[in-house]
């Protein structure tokens, strides 16, 4: 605890993370050497299709996988302590104290027979040593603190009785009511109406800045992501395949894979010439990963990279070409000019004509980019887009 | 809650009514005229209808039924004739309220036999029921958190070996051997807890009870061990364990109690269905029991005691669903508040 101000930037620090579930058919890779930073009052953002390994990861952290069959190794370090070398009960100990996590539906991730506020107190007094009354004195003031009205009369109601956002807020409370430092969110808007998932999203940030805690948060939803987090993480079949700051990886992504969870959002203000992109296929199995990059058989660019590499080579995580702490999992030589010329265009038109407008008079990049923008575009879009394409040349 | 269970209980008198209806006209349909039987071999048609007439069979469906369900409340008399009960009295057979009916076989109130036979059998079930419970829950919860080990294997084996036993084997077994051949206990033979007091009336039940036992306590091993390993797979069990919830609380507070509750359910359908007696098991052990009342009934076309003993049985079932759901909502605040 004595060096959280030396190490004050990597509260906690993931190091070649692998949760392995040996089966009867072969090991399941769910997570495969999986490492990330997180600071205090930070936000991780960990996004990824179902199976993509993001819960099992999360659910590590939280030392859940104790007690299965699965294999955890690696180094997850809070504060410069490895979870993963604390005795069983050592970590049940910073179970909810330390680390707290919400999970996605919380109709099913309360218990059914018990009031709401018993087992807010449930999960204060495993952690301190106070009277049932302190403990339920603390449960209703977290119950306040979440937003939930009267907490006094519904700390003694049962969770069918919430609705799914009170219910939402309860878990928030439950999960905060030790004031841990980190809070693993998985998927906690998901299961929610939109605009109840914008004020729980929002209720999160404002308890974030109020206890300075850690958060992951775990979703499929980029503009979660978008409105959350600091940090983002990408995974594909149990590995990080693009990581970085947010804006920079939502704005400049390098991974055909974040293309097309991009290209799948639906954006409200688009107009109706800008599509919706399915990513191709099924997540792949992770008993029997592709060969060469994981994401190969979905992806529409491997053809652009030579010597079928994406074929034969696991590419590595390295820093893409704009630095800055962001780094990508890719053979593509050039991802910027693909995304610029040929993703974005598809699916947010308007998007990538200001950006290629923005971009003639740079005159670094007039040499490279700008003749060859328009040409190059109609050429790669064509055929998909006519439309765009001569939309662009309009303009 | 009080308006549901009055409804309830409503509802189990409706339908008891309903299930007296249909017994009776199922007996009704029989082809046999159960006065054949009171009257003897060599029976002129005017004595089968004297007898039909004494037994108030001769009567039709309808009122036949509404003397039942007047006896049932105010007693009647077999058979109901004024004129018989001035000039020969001591011919006239009384049968209080609450009346069953009259066997005429047994020369007794069908009542009177059911007073006579139940406690046997409901002995026979509280202790097959206390047996079967405990070990089946018990080993139930053992095999499914000992899931996949030797234990969990071992458990089930067994069970699914006793299951597939019928109870008249595992019956004979054990008379044979722990009560003949080895001595164990003494040869079985009902004991009332008057006559022998508690160890006596539950050491002359043992082996019948353990007979009975072996069969639910199977099922519930099997029964209970699947209820846990879903219930320990739930959202809220991984939710209490990240709270860091000690696992004994994890599994006792959060697992077990919602895997016990579908139990409950099962266990008091499953009680109330062995009141209405053990047949086989009463029939093995030969014990004075329903079970055994229902066999020879059933062998003398007694009529009036097998509607009795059915309806009986039915009962039992109604008061013990009410009892269930009772319970259940008391379990269970879903089920409570909405």
């Amino acid at each position: 605890m004595s060096d959280t101000s030396t190490k004050h930037d990597a509260f906690l620090r993931v190091e070649d993370l692998r949760v392995h579930f040996p089966t009867a058919d072969g090991v399941v890779k769910a997570t495969d050497g999986l490492s990330f930073e997180l600071a205090r009052g930070k936000t991780l953002g960990i996004v990824g299709e179902s199976g993509s390994g993001k819960s099992v990861s999360s659910s590590a952290i939280l030392g859940l996988h104790r007690g299965t069959r699965a294999q955890v190794s690696g180094q997850i370090l809070l504060e410069d302590v490895d979870l993963l070398q604390l005795s069983d009960e050592e970590m049940r100990r910073r179970r909810g104290l330390d680390v707290a996590m919400i999970f996605q539906d919380p109709l099913s991730a309360m218990h059914p027979y018990y009031t709401v506020g018993n087992q807010l107190v449930e999960a204060y007094r495993v952690h301190n040593n106070v009277s049932k009354k302190a403990a339920r004195t603390r449960a209703i003031e977290m119950l306040e603190r979440v937003g939930i009205p009267q907490p006094d009369r519904r700390v003694d109601d049962y969770p069918h009785q919430f609705s799914g956002g009170m219910r939402q807020r309860a878990m928030i409370a439950m999960g905060l009511i030790n004031n841990p430092g980190l809070l693993i969110a998985d998927e906690p808007t998901t299961a929610l109406d939109v605009t109840v998932q914008a004020q729980i999203l929002d209720l999160l940030q404002d308890l974030q800045r109020e206890f300075n805690s850690a958060i992951i948060i775990i979703t499929h939803d980029l503009g979660v992501v978008a409105e959350m987090a600091d940090q983002v993480l990408v995974m594909y079949a149990g590995k990080a395949v693009e990581y970085g700051p947010t804006k920079e990886l939502l704005v400049r992504p390098e991974m055909p894979y974040t293309w097309g969870l991009l290209s799948s959002v639906p954006d409200v203000t688009a107009d109706t010439d800008s599509k919706l992109i399915p990513i191709p296929g099924n997540p792949p199995s992770l008993l029997n990963p592709p060969s060469g990059c994981a994401f190969h058989p979905r992806c529409p660019h491997k053809d652009k990279v030579p010597g079928r590499l994406c074929w034969t080579v696991q590419p590595e995580l390295v820093p893409g070409r704009q630095g800055m702490g962001h780094l990508k999992r890719c053979h593509l030589p050039d991802p910027d000019q693909v995304y610029a010329l040929e993703v974005l265009p598809e699916f947010d038109p308007e998007l990538a004509s200001e950006l290629a407008q923005a971009r003639i008079p740079d005159p670094a990049a007039d040499a490279a980019a700008g003749p060859a923008a328009g040409p190059a575009a109609g050429t790669a879009a064509g055929t998909a887009t006519p439309d765009t394409a001569d939309e662009r040349d309009a303009q | 809650m009080f308006a549901y269970l009055v409804r309830r209980i409503i509802g189990g008198i409706v339908l008891l009514i309903v299930m007296s209806l249909v017994t009776f006209a199922l007996f009704f349909a029989s082809p046999v005229n159960p006065a054949d039987f009171s009257c003897g071999k060599n029976c002129s048609p005017a004595q089968k209808k004297q007898t039909a007439a004494a037994l108030g069979f001769d009567d039709n469906f309808f009122n036949q039924w509404a003397d039942f369900g007047k006896g049932v409340f105010v007693g009647r008399d077999f058979p109901d004739d004024p004129k018989l009960r001035e000039t020969a009295p001591e011919t006239i057979a009384h049968c209080p309220a609450p009346c069953l009916g009259y066997s005429r076989e047994r020369t007794a109130n069908v009542t009177s036999l059911i007073k006579e036979t139940l406690p046997v059998s409901v002995s026979l079930a509280i202790l097959a029921f206390i047996i079967w419970i405990v070990g089946g829950v018990l080993f139930g919860v053992i095999a499914a958190l000992r899931r996949g080990t030797i234990i969990d294997r071992g458990l089930v084996g067994i069970s699914l070996v006793l299951y597939a036993f019928p109870t008249f084997f595992v019956g004979l077994l054990l008379y044979k051997f722990v009560a003949i051949k080895w001595g164990w206990v003494d040869i079985p033979r009902y004991e009332t807890i008057a006559d022998g007091g508690i160890t006596g009336w539950a050491s002359s039940l043992i082996l019948p009870a353990i007979t009975l036992a072996v069969f639910f306590m199977a099922a519930y091993v099997r029964m209970t061990r699947a209820y846990v390993i879903e219930s320990l797979s739930e959202d809220y069990v991984r939710t209490a364990r990240a709270k860091g919830l000690p696992a004994r609380a994890v599994t006792f507070k959060h697992a077990l109690r919602a895997a016990l509750t579908p139990i409950v359910t099962m266990a008091g359908l499953d009680f109330a269905g062995l009141l209405g007696g053990a047949i086989i098991t009463e029939s093995v052990f030969n014990y004075p029991g329903l079970g055994k009342l229902a066999v020879q009934a059933n062998r003398d076309y007694d009529l009036p005691t097998l509607v009795g003993l059915v309806l009986l049985l039915a009962a039992f079932v109604i008061i013990a669903n009410i009892i269930v759901d009772v319970l259940y909502a008391v379990i269970d605040p879903r089920v409570r508040l909405s």
